[in-house]
């Protein structure tokens, strides 16, 4: 479909190589296998194709369709016209990995600015160039943190406030390492206080997220004063959109920061691609994972940026690298740089206080209705934790029914919560759907 | 032609997006908890569109130049994908709503997976893993959970031959294995011999990729799986080089067990400037139930001929375990579905003929200028010394910006002195191409009659070469601002 060639340019370029016929460059492939017909749909034309595309994409229901109440690590915040027009750039999006600074010094300068942005609102002082998701972004703390203890701590202790898929993805990981995972069995209505008693001399990691699964917020300076003290790392999984609000986990003391980035300026999208936040101190620097890009100066005096400290890569370690990683994800950290450009200083802080407003308007209410209460009375950002009368699944179907979206039924990803709503509430949701939320929560009840 | 950075256009007060005012009553917020300052930038729309269209002027890309980057299969992404993958109705979805509300997406992975497997010869596909080298890590921790579901837990060894990509090592580091390297033959093959001595029952597999990273088919490549699944070993696919093999040889029949796929490359999704990609697996009938989940399944049939069916989402019996969060890089799963469905079987077969034809005609044509230390008829791609007397590889890839070019991948792979590996795709004119040799042959001129033009080049392009050492041992990995010291790393 996209290839260019006249029937005259491939005779010519046959003969050059010296051949008759195509079939002939194929033979060292074994001829019982060469050529198979593959069996799949007959060719369309663009315009055919976007019509069948067109009609998939129409047997989903949309967020902009019926107001949704889903969080639980993806978030629908609005997204600026500009990010998608910037992205939309060929220069950008159909550039490799910028191995090459003299041409690659826009997407070099877009992920130092990254980089920078993403300092500031964590409170640390270096981030990599960006990495799959929050997930795997999680699973990347750990290794650093054997990295960093040079493999002589294997525990690594994982608050049960941690996303799940967040524990399974490190899990995975860790499948053939000497890494033990554990807080599994922690009651998840314990504070963090219950992970300092866990604390010994193997323990090289420390996992809590900010605000958590549950959409709790805790200060936890008392946690990192004793995870230093037991000579082991604090990490701290966030939300950024959050951190337009509240204290940057540099602050409490935290030596590695991770997070989803989606909230920054990308489109739920399914659940991909997002953006892994991988952030820490100075003196981590050289274990951290992933691209870095580091600033510099060419032979003409300009200032420049450059892809560094790559001896800590696969390409140069091979099998003594810290990982495996290859990519970044450049074109999702470019729109959050883009997003984070356009809502600013002032934006991000707006943006954060209206979903906090809104979720708390609705945690209010909610909590009023009988046979409703909110299973947490720790601070909550956007998110909370709803206890429901009935099956939560029997509730969103009700939801659903009434057109609505409901929120994350808890029990598909942790079956002790059988009645419990997870709800999350961004600057995209209006109050008269708040208000009909409400409404259809308390006709459950009649 | 330095873009100031957009720290240093802001200025108090400026802004570019504003939210509305709340339209419920405000409540107090956590005032411990709160940060005192939030040092972002405040730049108005304007200047933030030119600040970041003047910033891609600086690039290099496929839409503004050839690229023959070897082994990264820079091939046109079709500008479609772009629309198709930002319809409402798949970006405004989230990822957790309950399926009967995610048929559309639920159907288009099945799709996908089904597709995918067809091309490669496979019974299974999960389209979870984020990129490449995730796929390969889902490869490897796939090799594990079969060997360690048979209790068969002397298996400690996976061989990767030398001309491999250097995630391959570091994959199978990461998965606890040790790492044992082939040597290759004289044909760039990999040495039989050297391979037969080491399958034993320590053997958990071997990554393999083919065509390697010579851009050349493995000439016994039935003797190799061979020699591996007898010692009750697993053969592990690489597919970086799968835009050579499409509707050409499917892994799956040559015998692999297990062959990850680079959307990214073969399938058109966008590098993005190094990622998002997207690295589905497929694997054969007896590894299926140890896939990452979760992957998508019929889960009830259609009743009438016409219906869809429902669509789910299933963990395998055995998986390995969750690579991420969610269900994959769904947004390219559109794009790459869309390229699919836009080239047919036919048309996939085309596409790999022609990326081997423009290869083999570039190689042709250079081979006489610069040294081709493995001279057979190549498949996607090739590699050939970059040294020209006193000139490096890295001069000739330096001086080729100034023709336009993006250079080929150079010093890879390692055992080729001074390697330049080109791979111009299949979407490329026979007058690019032309161009493209005219420069190189214009380039080994050069070296003979003014060396110093390619020791300093660029000359043409935005900035010239820029210092990695002293951005290595100087590090600033972050921008100036009141209160921050710019300065991150150890200091020199």
């Amino acid at each position: 479909m996209f290839v260019p060639h006249s029937e005259t340019d491939t005779q010519a370029m046959l003969r050059t190589i010296g051949v008759k016929t195509m079939e002939e460059l194929f033979e060292a492939v074994p001829e019982q296998y060469r050529f198979p017909e593959l069996d799949l749909p007959a060719a369309l034309t663009e315009m055919e194709a976007l019509e069948d595309l067109q009609e998939i994409a129409s047997a989903n229901v949309t967020v902009g369709e019926m107001p949704s109440f889903l969080g639980a690590g993806a978030y629908n915040h609005y997204v600026p016209a500009v990010v998608d027009s910037i992205l939309r750039r060929g220069e950008y999006y159909t550039a490799y990995t910028p191995y090459q600074p003299e041409v690659s010094q826009g997407t070099l300068q877009a992920i130092f600015e990254y980089q920078s942005m993403i300092s500031a609102i964590t409170g640390m002082d270096a981030s990599n160039a960006s990495h799959y998701d929050g997930a795997t972004a999680a699973a990347e703390a750990v290794n650093m943190s054997q990295a960093i203890t040079r493999g002589k701590r294997n525990k690594v202790i994982i608050s049960p406030g941690l996303h799940p898929h967040y524990r399974e993805t490190i899990c995975t990981y860790d499948m053939g390492t000497e890494v033990e995972v554990t807080g599994d069995d922690l009651d998840p209505e314990a504070g963090p206080e219950a992970m300092i008693e866990m604390l010994d001399d193997d323990t090289a990691l420390v996992m809590v997220q900010y605000p958590d699964f549950y959409g709790r917020v805790y200060d936890f300076t008392k946690l990192a004063e004793a995870v230093h003290e037991a000579g082991a790392l604090l990490s701290v999984s966030v939300n950024p959109m959050a951190l337009g609000l509240l204290k940057p986990p540099g602050e409490f003391g935290a030596d590695i920061v991770t997070g989803e980035g989606q909230p920054l300026g990308v489109p739920l999208s399914y659940g991909g691609p997002y953006l892994g936040i991988l952030a820490t101190k100075d003196k981590y620097v050289r274990s951290l994972a992933g691209r870095i890009v580091g600033e510099t100066t060419d032979t003409r005096g300009q200032r420049g940026y450059v892809l560094t400290l790559s001896t800590r890569e696969q390409h140069i370690r091979r099998e003594k690298a810290m990982s495996n990683i290859c990519t970044n994800v450049a074109l999702i950290a470019l729109a959050a740089t883009v997003y984070i450009s356009l809502v600013g200083k002032q934006g991000l802080r707006e943006a954060a206080e209206l979903s906090y407003h809104k979720a708390h308007y609705a945690a209010e209410k909610l909590a009023a209705l009988p046979g409703y209460s909110l299973w947490s009375d720790q601070p909550f950002f956007n998110e909370f934790m709803l206890n429901t009368p009935k099956p939560a699944a029997e509730i969103n179907e009700h939801l659903l029914e009434n057109g609505i979206l409901g929120g994350l039924d808890v029990s598909t990803m942790r079956s002790q919560h059988e009645n419990a709503l997870l709800l999350a509430f961004t600057e995209m949701n209006s109050r008269e759907d708040i208000d009909r939320l409400i409404e259809a929560l308390a006709e459950v009840q009649k | 032609m330095i873009e100031p950075l957009i720290y240093d256009i802001s200025s108090p007060g400026r802004r570019a997006v504003r939210f509305p005012e709340p339209d419920v009553p405000t409540s107090d917020l956590p005032k411990d908890m709160l940060r005192d300052d939030l040092p972002l930038p405040e730049v108005p729309e304007l200047e933030v569109i030119r600040h970041f269209t003047r910033l891609s002027q600086l690039n290099h890309s496929i839409q503004t130049g050839f690229y023959p980057l070897g082994s990264c299969t820079m091939k046109y992404n079709p500008v479609i994908n772009e629309d198709t993958s930002r319809l409402p109705g798949f970006t405004q979805v989230h990822p957790l709503q309950p399926e009967e509300t995610v048929q559309g997406s639920l159907m288009l992975m099945y799709l996908l997976q089904d597709w995918l497997a067809e091309i490669g010869g496979f019974a299974g596909v999960t389209l979870q893993p984020a990129a490449g080298a995730q796929g390969e890590l889902a490869g490897v921790l796939i090799v594990k959970a079969y060997h360690d579901d048979r209790g068969d837990t002397k298996r400690k060894k996976i061989l990767i031959p030398d001309s491999a990509h250097g995630t391959n090592p570091a994959t199978s580091s990461m998965s606890g294995y040790e790492v044992v390297e082939l040597p290759s033959d004289e044909r760039g093959n990999v040495d039989l011999e050297a391979l037969r001595s080491e399958c034993d029952e320590t053997l958990a597999g071997l990554m393999f990729t083919n065509p390697n990273t010579l851009g050349l088919f493995e000439e016994h490549v039935l003797e190799v799986v061979d020699l591996v699944h007898e010692a009750g070993g697993l053969v592990y696919g690489d597919g970086a080089n799968m835009n050579a093999l499409l509707g050409i040889a499917r892994p799956g029949d040559l015998g692999f067990d297990i062959l990850h796929y680079n959307l990214h490359k073969t399938f058109t999704t966008p590098h993005g400037g190094g990622g998002p990609g997207s690295g589905p697996v497929g694997v054969a009938e007896h590894l299926v139930d140890f896939l990452p989940g979760p992957i998508v399944e019929v889960v009830e049939e259609a009743e009438a001929e016409d219906d869809m069916p429902v669509f789910g989402l299933v963990t395998p019996e055995k998986t390995m375990g969750r690579l991420k969060a969610f269900h994959g890089h769904f947004g390219m799963h559109v794009r790459a579905f869309t390229y699919i469905l836009m080239n047919g079987g036919p048309g996939l077969r085309k596409v790999s003929e022609y990326a081997v034809l423009n290869a083999n005609y570039l190689k042709e044509l250079i081979k006489g200028t610069y040294v081709l230390p493995y001279d057979r008829t190549c498949m996607h791609e090739f590699v050939v010394e970059g040294r020209l007397g006193d000139i490096h590889a890295l001069d000739v890839s330096k001086r080729l910006m100034d023709f336009g070019f993006h250079p080929p991948t150079n010093y890879f792979p390692l055992i080729v002195r001074e390697a330049l590996m080109i791979e111009p795709t299949e979407t490329e004119t026979k007058e690019t191409l032309d161009a493209f040799v005219d420069a190189m042959l214009q380039i080994a001129k050069e070296a003979k009659e003014d060396p110093d033009i390619l020791h300093e080049a660029p000359h043409n392009t935005p900035f010239g070469r820029l210092d990695e050492v002293n951005a290595a041992r100087n590090l600033v990995l972050c921008c100036e601002w009141p209160g921050n010291t710019r300065k991150a790393g150890e200091k020199s």
